[in-house]
């Protein structure tokens, strides 16, 4: 079946070490995303016409663009057209960061408008002042609503990342391609044992996070 | 730019697009049909299936599109199972859309509330009369938002298939790069096909979901 071929050698700390390389582009860029998104969603709020304008042209660029097409642009174009030489991993967290910190401030936008006027107007009424009716009523609030979508976001930028092959890093889908390759002749099966692994490997990276990210989502909503 | 490269070019990301396209629909019809399966699976609880579908679903949400396709087109194989690239493109597309559409369908399902259930059965309404004109109806009119979300990101993740060497937009682009270096003119070529592709889809999915938006009683 080919699963075999992973017990050889150093081969499945390098498959692990490749799955590590795609954890980390997305944990840094998660960071940034979640960052920026949070000033974007907070500036989107504001309902000003021209930061509404701009976002909703940024939001929209980031809806029908394929990532895979951001990363080609950044990788490959501004190397031509900027003259700018950027490495294939800051590429890949530049594309990324540019596509979550549209998708976390959709998030807090909406978590933002989603708190009725009315927490506003009775923690008034009750006297508080405003520092301590954002400390105390609504940013408890927000954050309660926002963590759950935000692990989310994490799962889907792992998945995103598997992308990053394309542009030539060595993550863990390569490696998989770089173990078959090397072990053709006596294992001719590894294709199925090796992708197999991987699909599990992801899923084991993704799915704890998701169960958390549904399990706060019912236990706050 | 070079707009004599560019229309030297048009032809091909035309031939690609019309690629794209096709598996793409394909793969979200084959989407569409496997989420409303699943999710009559889970809605009904049918025993055994239901648990099937659970895992299922929890293994291709949790999972790259990317992957799934290698796992296809290069490990399958080894078990007996040869497809050809186009019929793996839309297999993929469908198993990952038909996960994402079941948890969409099931959740709008699950968000009528029983009392219009209870009220139908009240008013001596029969299961399908029950089904079809109560719960259908407002099940669909609370999912459509997320399933025009699901169509946008399933015709987006089309941009992966060049990894198995199908001849999409990505892999033309690619190609006319590593063959004549003018990369600009490609990757200007790719962005304005992607619009193409997708600009309508957002514009129809945004006029769809403003129609769709019945209010939900109860």
């Amino acid at each position: 079946m080919g699963f075999e071929v992973l017990l050889k050698g150093t081969n499945f700390i390098r498959l692990l070490q490749g799955l590590w390389v795609a954890l980390r582009i997305s944990l840094i860029s998660v960071g940034i995303s979640i960052v920026l998104g949070i000033i974007l969603g907070t500036l989107m709020s504001l309902k000003k016409p021209v930061i509404t304008a701009v976002s909703r042209v940024y939001l929209e660029i980031v809806r029908i663009m394929p990532q895979m097409v951001l990363l080609f642009i950044v990788f490959f174009g501004f190397s031509k057209a900027m003259g700018l030489n950027l490495p294939a991993e800051a590429s890949a967290i530049i594309v990324f960061s540019f596509w979550g910190t549209a998708e976390m401030g959709d998030l807090v936008r909406g978590c933002l408008i989603s708190i009725p006027v009315i927490q506003y107007e009775s923690s008034y009424a009750l006297g508080m002042s405003k520092f301590n009716t954002y400390f105390y009523v609504i940013i408890p609030q927000i954050i309660r609503r926002l963590i759950p979508l935000s692990i989310n976001l994490i799962t889907r930028m792992i998945k995103t990342t598997s992308l990053v092959m394309m542009i030539g890093i060595v993550e863990v889908l390569k490696v998989g391609q770089q173990i078959i390759e090397a072990n053709r002749k006596s294992s001719p099966h590894a294709a199925f044992g090796v992708f197999a692994t991987v699909f599990l490997l992801y899923f084991l990276a993704c799915w704890p996070i998701s169960r958390l990210s549904k399990y706060l989502e019912k236990r706050w909503s | 730019m070079d707009t004599e490269v560019l229309r030297s070019y048009l032809p091909l990301f035309w031939e690609a697009l019309i690629l794209t396209v096709r598996i793409g629909w394909l793969g979200i019809a084959l989407a569409f049909a496997i989420g409303i399966i699943t999710s009559a699976l889970l809605h009904f609880k049918v025993p055994v299936l239901s648990a099937v579908a659970k895992v299922y679903i929890e293994l291709f949400r949790n999972t790259p599109l990317l992957v799934q396709l290698f796992f296809i087109y290069y490990g399958l194989p080894v078990l007996g199972f040869q497809v050809s690239a186009e019929g793996c493109g839309i297999a993929g597309l469908g198993l990952l859309g038909g996960s994402y559409m079941a948890e969409t369908i099931r959740s709008g399902l699950d968000a009528v509330p029983l009392s219009q259930t209870e009220s139908a059965l009240a008013l001596g309404m029969n299961k399908r009369q029950l089904f079809g004109s109560i719960v259908l109806p407002q099940a669909f009119s609370t999912s459509v938002p997320a399933l025009v979300a699901n169509v946008i990101f399933l015709l987006k993740e089309t941009s992966v298939f060049s990894a198995i060497s199908l001849m999409d937009l990505m892999f033309t682009a690619k190609d006319l790069i590593g063959l004549y270096y003018d990369t600009t003119e490609a990757l200007f070529l790719l962005v304005i096909f992607y619009v193409i592709m997708l600009l309508p889809v957002s514009i129809a999915g945004s006029f769809i979901e403003k129609k769709a938006r019945f209010r939900i009683f109860g």
